[in-house]
């Protein structure tokens, strides 16, 4: 549904036709309801008018009601045709080919009225109670779990299914400052021979100051300014002048 | 009350269905049919005077005592009883048909609403509403369907006839007619739903 605004059932009137199936129990019911929006009288009803409407109708049907609804179709699509037939006079006992529509059109309105009739008494009936209604039973406690092999692998199926696919963090790029990092290094080196690596982070380094200082560390050490030594695994790293180099 | 009549409410108290004359009559030797229909109206008569919350009503071929309308919206939101579910318009149509054609198969069924009514008359079926009552004689003997008890009690009707006659309808019960008088009933009924 589109537009709040009743359905417009106008020849061609395009995409603003719309029609609520679900409100509809039926073709004949489908039916009744074009001829009253364009207030035709079910004895005359003018077949090719009312065969396009419908037919137009329908096309906003899925696949799994059309079925009803295409028998109908087919029914108005022949009367039309029907009603093409050149008639002789009318004393000729011409039958009125659109008869057995409006007979089953009326049956229809009839059973309709009925059923109204029928959901006006039940609601009724419904106000009030009789004895006899049981409320739900208690909550028990669960009986004890027998399983079998196939049940359990079907449990660890649903398990796994219910596992979700891997979250993907996206990695935003933290800049690094790698050139501080050398040159506060440069300057320890200038007054000692050797020092510890909590010696080059500075003081409350963050994790950007840790990193900048590993590749500062890393890079001095490639280039031959310095050597990093560890007396063992894990051990404390230590920070040493390479000895080729006097201090400037 | 007579000691009869405070028997019978009794039994209609404790029972969850609507009871007969012919099953309340059974509850004394002594009391014959006229004596029990006596006592029952002696006890509507009784909860009528002295304006009881409950009623005594005439349902389904039976008597039960049912609350009044009048509660019905508080004992609903305190959750004592519930509401029965509403029927929909695909199964008031379908048990429309088969109340008034009965004993009716489902191709006349389908042929009269224009839609199949396989999976209506199951659920319908299901909720004890209707129920088979022969076969027809008809080409591979199709079922006939006709309304069970359980139909009038949800509806709180007495019994078949309760259902509006031809004369109280707009357009009268299986007329085939299809000329000025089918007009002027179809006009109507085209005023009442609009």
């Amino acid at each position: 549904m589109t537009a709040p605004e009743a359905p417009t059932t106008a020849l061609g009137a395009g995409p603003g036709f719309v029609v609520q199936f679900d409100a509809f129990s039926g073709p004949l019911d489908l039916l009744l309801h074009l001829l009253r929006e364009e207030q035709l009288e079910i004895a005359d009803i003018p077949i090719a008018r009312i065969a396009d409407q419908f037919l137009h109708a329908i096309h906003e049907l899925g696949l799994n009601q059309a079925a009803d609804y295409l028998d109908m179709a087919s029914r108005l699509v022949r009367l039309k045709a029907q009603m093409l037939l050149p008639r002789r006079s009318e004393e000729d006992g011409w039958e009125d080919p659109r008869a057995e529509l409006v007979r089953r059109l009326l049956e229809y309105q009839q059973i309709r009225e009925i059923a109204i009739w029928l959901g006006r008494s039940a609601e009724r009936r419904a106000e009030q109670y009789a004895r006899g209604y049981l409320p739900p039973p208690p909550e028990l406690p669960p009986p004890p779990l027998t399983l079998d092999l196939l049940d359990m692998l079907q449990a660890v199926d649903r398990v796994i299914a219910g596992i979700p696919s891997p979250v993907l963090h996206r990695v935003v790029a933290r800049p690094l400052d790698v050139e501080s990092a050398t040159r506060r290094i440069e300057q320890l080196l200038e007054q000692r021979d050797q020092f510890g690596w909590l010696d080059a982070l500075g003081p409350r380094p963050t994790i950007v100051d840790v990193l900048s200082t590993l590749l500062a560390l890393l890079e001095l050490a490639k280039r031959g300014t310095l050597r990093l030594v560890q007396s063992a695994a894990f051990a404390p790293m230590v920070i040493a002048r390479d000895p080729a180099r006097p201090a400037a | 009350m007579t000691p009869l009549a405070q028997l019978l409410e009794a039994a209609l108290f404790s029972a969850c269905r609507p009871l007969t004359v012919e099953e309340l009559s059974t509850l004394d030797q002594e009391a014959t049919l006229t004596d029990v229909r006596v006592a029952l109206e002696q006890i509507r008569e009784h909860f009528d005077f002295e304006q009881h919350g409950v009623e005594l009503l005439e349902l389904a071929g039976g008597y039960q005592i049912l609350t009044r309308p009048v509660h019905a919206a508080a004992i609903e939101r305190a959750h004592f009883s519930v509401r029965t579910p509403k029927l929909t318009a695909a199964a008031l149509e379908t048990l429309a048909v088969i109340a008034y054609r009965q004993p009716v198969g489902r191709a006349e069924i389908e042929e009269i609403r224009g839609v199949s009514a396989g999976g209506v008359l199951r659920s319908l079926q299901e909720r004890g509403l209707i129920e088979v009552v022969g076969r027809s004689e008809a080409l591979g003997r199709p079922l006939l369907y006709g309304t069970a008890a359980m139909f009038l009690e949800l509806l709180g009707l007495r019994d078949l006839a309760d259902l509006p006659q031809a004369e109280e309808l707009t357009i009268a019960l299986h007329s085939h007619r299809a000329t000025a008088e089918g007009d002027d009933d179809a006009a109507a009924y085209v005023e009442a739903e609009s």
